[in-house]
């Protein structure tokens, strides 16, 4: 098993490595790319098709200008040129998730062509070129019983046969996997940003290829290169691309020669391996669909699509920074996802205190988040409910520890902050004269902790602080309870 | 069972005839001819009762649902039928039933027309004589050594033989017009766009139409008028409203120009030479002149090719177009015959370019998307019809209609019959 490839004496600076990626995103139309079928995810297998999306004889294809309209509006967030004219063309292979033995795809005239992606890596940032967008449809999907080498039968589900695809070409310069992985959290960011694609790699609606190459540095000539599927995760993107890296640098170190072709990562056994080799690759005979008039796309409505353009996440990143103080990692984070920045800027508007919300949000919230949906979770603590209880800690109602409790009443029950801090009499106990009864009571009791402190073990201070805070509930003032103490004690010691 | 829908449908209406004892009639008929004639592929005998039988009620309530309500019509058997098997003259689709009906299909439903069955035809419509049909050839009506021409072979032969009243097929090189000209019947192919091809399978999706088979222009404008329109699942459709086509018939031809073109009339290109007719089994699957198609296409659409062929036959296309905009800018239709000959022996053009010569005369129309109408223009001296073709503007299916009415009415030729008994 060729885990890592030999060539531990291979200098890795010697080559230069190029990588360009293919990402495929589902586009969230309500129905199918060239026919009315839902695009409803996990749906009973082919309970969303019709004689189109199962490419009966007969049929033909409807554009949905839907479609074209989140393609268009991804094209402009890439800075793309959307062209004034595109058209489809038919591609054509024989797989049997693909009943018509040919994908309406689109070739020489694109939707959208010549953008850039910007890409962070270590602090730095790249503009990374995009080369082409274009629409077209997915295929259906084929389940085998057991594994497709050992099946008797493979049985189709057309469900995604039809599903819109927007397929985003990048230019080979993308100079590491680590920028690669990079390149592909930014993509997604921005069409889960556009809100045209679920970003969901796991349900597939974000797929990538990458086509790899090494040439020596300094080299203006691009070399062979090897195309790797199967990239369904950011991780999995990563990880294939070092393996691939490491393999053709092994080899070029022993003067193989890179073989043109298409490999498949494994990710159980992390390797790449051979698919199938280019020299047989397809001839996909594309020709224009006749039965689609070429897209006129209206330079108006291209227009319209750009002035509703969202703030991107990185121009909101930025904003975070300058406008909030916060830093640029805390921003980072706050604004990858849309809903979670809208939140804090929700927040920030009930209270003011940007540093405490954001704390707030990167601590509790994320942790009862766990990953899940920030939507669901700011419906039972809407932002309103989180400035109240920061709120609460700001005016000494409640200490910052009892807040956690009470955020975590708060999600339980979906009440507000004061709401659960009256009913469960969780107000701070802040006077003075209820805290001296209760201060002397605890150090009547503790002659034990006195004595210690007499002797100079500060500890025992703390000990008489926890006793206090138990006697309340947690609910005293710890900093006031502090400060009494120190002063009763100071008294005694003299 | 000569008459044309317009007379069946005046006779239900004064409850001479039902629409049930018509289309039992021809049901008989079929029963009776069929056997030598090999016009259908699928009978759907109590389908058209049934719908007979409701066109029948609807007379009788006085509600018929328009001009070819009780109308019995046949299919060529590439038009999506729910429920009834669709071949395609293939051994490829022998058992595909689709499970939706063309939008054809849909509106003759709406207008009350009675589906007979559907015809034979070459297989994937690529042929010019109905003899490449995976199933059995089809006869001429007029002379059954003869074919009855093709690719819609099977409703031509129909309607001309009184197996329908009337009929669609589909034209991509003339596959409606010459079996039209060869059985002595109206045929039309409307300009390209006129007519939605959703369920209608393609064989070249920017040259193909569908259109009527008619006994007179008056029930092919009819036909025409049931199906033509706007369909929002065919993107190549044309959105202009549907004339009133049987309105348009009767304002006649005065100050309309006609043309005819010098290319039209060439040298007759019969071969002299009858070959044999060579016994062909067919293995399931696609027939010879299918694989010689799919052969043809998979090479010029190969890498390094497409120039040279794809992007050459677009030159030309666009050529033709501008010859016919140019000739009509100085005549309102083009005349000229349908066919360079009339119908031909069974297994006579074993030759691959020898039977696509037949459609030289109607393919340059549907290069150009434009209108034609193939019409009975009288006899040759073996006794066997001729066609004259008017081909006009796009849509200007009114004054191609206007024009093949016109010398239908002025000439006998409609009024002959095969003699099939």
């Amino acid at each position: 098993m060729a885990v890592t490839p030999p060539g531990a004496d291979v200098n890795p600076d010697r080559y230069e490595v190029v990588i360009g990626l293919e990402v495929h995103a589902q586009l969230r139309t309500r129905s199918k790319m060239f026919c009315g079928c839902p695009t409803r995810f996990g749906a009973p297998p082919n309970s969303q098709t019709c004689p189109v999306c199962q490419g009966m004889p007969g049929v033909l294809p409807v554009v949905n200008r839907r479609a074209v309209e989140f393609g268009i509006r991804t094209a402009l967030a890439f800075h793309c040129r959307v062209n004034a004219a595109c058209r489809f063309a038919r591609k054509h292979y024989y797989y049997p998730d693909m009943p018509k033995n040919y994908q309406i795809s689109q070739y020489e005239e694109p939707l959208a062509e010549d953008g850039f992606l910007e890409v962070d890596v270590d602090g730095s940032s790249r503009a990374i070129g995009i080369q082409r967008l274009h629409l077209e449809e997915d295929v259906g999907k084929l389940l085998h019983e057991g594994t497709i080498e050992t099946a008797k039968a493979s049985l189709v589900d057309f469900n995604r046969s039809g599903v819109p695809l927007m397929e985003t070409v990048s230019r080979p310069e993308l100079r590491s996997p680590e920028e690669a992985a990079a390149y592909l959290r930014a993509f997604r960011a921005i069409v889960v940003y556009l809100d045209v694609c679920d970003g969901n790699m796991e349900e597939g609606s974000l797929r990538c290829d990458a086509n790899v190459s090494l040439r020596p540095r300094g080299a203006a000539e691009l070399g062979t290169k090897v195309e790797i599927k199967n990239l369904n995760s950011f991780r999995n993107v990563e990880r294939a691309l070092k393996f691939e890296v490491a393999r053709q640098t092994a080899a070029l170190a022993v003067d193989e020669r890179i073989v043109q072709e298409t490999r498949l990562w494994d990710a159980d056994r992390e390797v790449t391996r051979s698919m199938r080799s280019k020299e047989y690759a397809h001839d996909y005979r594309y020709f224009p669909e006749p039965d689609l008039v070429p897209l006129q796309i209206d330079r108006r409505w291209v227009e319209e699509i750009r002035a509703e353009l969202p703030e991107l996440p990185r121009a909101r990143r930025q904003r975070f920074v300058s406008r909030y103080g916060l830093s640029l990692s805390t921003s980072d984070i706050l604004t990858h996802h849309g809903p979670l920045a809208d939140y804090f800027e929700a927040a920030v508007t009930e209270f003011p205190d940007a540093k405490a919300v954001s704390n707030w949000i990167l601590s509790e919230f994320l942790r009862v988040l766990a990953g899940g949906d920030e939507r669901v979770l700011s419906m039972k603590v809407p932002p309103r409910n989180l400035a109240g209880l920061l709120r609460l800690i700001a005016d000494g109602t409640i200490s910052g520890k009892i807040a956690k409790d009470v955020f975590s009443t708060m999600v339980d029950t979906g009440e507000d902050a004061p709401t659960i801090v009256r009913r469960e009499g969780l107000t701070q106990v802040a006077d003075e004269a209820v805290l001296d009864g209760i201060i002397d009571a605890v150090m009547a009791a503790n002659p034990k902790a006195i004595e210690d402190f007499k002797r100079g073990k500060t500890a025992a201070k703390k000990a008489l602080v926890g006793q206090v805070m138990k006697a309340t509930g947690g609910k005293a003032n710890p900093a006031l309870v502090d400060r009494l103490l120190e002063d009763k004690l100071s008294k005694i010691q003299t | 069972m000569y008459q044309p829908i317009h007379e069946l449908t005046d006779a239900y209406r004064r409850a001479d005839l039902t629409p049930t004892a018509v289309a039992e009639a021809y049901l008989a008929r079929i029963d009776a001819l069929d056997g030598r004639l090999g016009a259908y592929l699928t009978v759907v005998r109590d389908e058209a009762l049934a719908a007979a039988r409701e066109s029948e009620l609807r007379w009788r309530a006085g509600a018929p649902l328009g001009p070819l309500d009780g109308a019995p019509v046949a299919l060529k058997d590439v038009l999506c039928t729910r429920g009834v098997r669709t071949t395609c003259g293939s051994k490829m689709l022998e058992s595909f039933v689709p499970p939706y009906d063309a939008t054809v299909v849909e509106r003759l439903r709406a207008a009350g027309a009675v589906i007979l069955g559907k015809t034979n035809m070459d297989e994937f419509a690529m042929g010019s004589s109905t003899e490449h049909s995976a199933f059995h050839p089809t006869r001429n009506p007029w002379d059954l050594a003869r074919v009855p021409g093709g690719s819609s072979g099977g409703s031509a032969a129909a309607v001309a033989g009184g197996l329908a009243a009337g009929g669609f097929g589909s034209d991509t090189g003339g596959s409606i017009r010459q079996p039209a000209a060869f059985c002595g019947v109206v045929g039309m192919k409307p300009t390209y766009g006129r007519v939605s091809r959703y369920g209608l399978v393609a064989l070249a999706s920017s040259l193909d139409q569908v259109g009527p088979f008619a006994r007179d222009v008056r029930d092919a404008a009819l036909l025409l008028g049931a199906v033509a329109g706007h369909d929002r699942r065919d993107a190549t459709c044309i959105q202009a409203p549907v004339p009133d086509y049987g309105a348009e018939l009767s304002k006649g031809v005065a100050g309309l120009t006609l043309g005819l073109p010098d290319e039209y009339f060439i040298d007759g290109m019969d071969p002299d030479v009858e070959r044999a007719m060579e016994s062909r089994t067919r293995a399931a699957g696609f027939g010879a002149e299918v694989k010689r198609r799919i052969m043809l296409g998979t090479y010029a659409l190969s890498a390094g090719y497409y120039d040279a062929y794809y992007g050459k036959a677009q030159s030309v296309r666009t050529l033709v177009r501008r010859e016919f905009a140019a000739a009509f800018a100085r005549v309102d239709l083009i005349v000229a015959p349908t066919t360079p000959n009339v119908a031909f022996k069974h297994g006579e053009k074993e030759d691959p370019l020898s039977m696509y010569l037949n459609d030289v005369f109607t393919i340059p129309g549907n290069l150009a998307g434009i209108p034609g109408i193939s019409v009975p223009c009288g006899f040759s001296v073996t006794g066997l019809p001729i066609g004259l073709q008017v081909l006009g503007r796009p849509l200007d299916e009114p004054r191609l209609l206007r024009a093949a009415y016109a010398y239908e009415q002025a000439t006998p030729w409609r009024s002959r019959r095969p003699e099939l008994t």
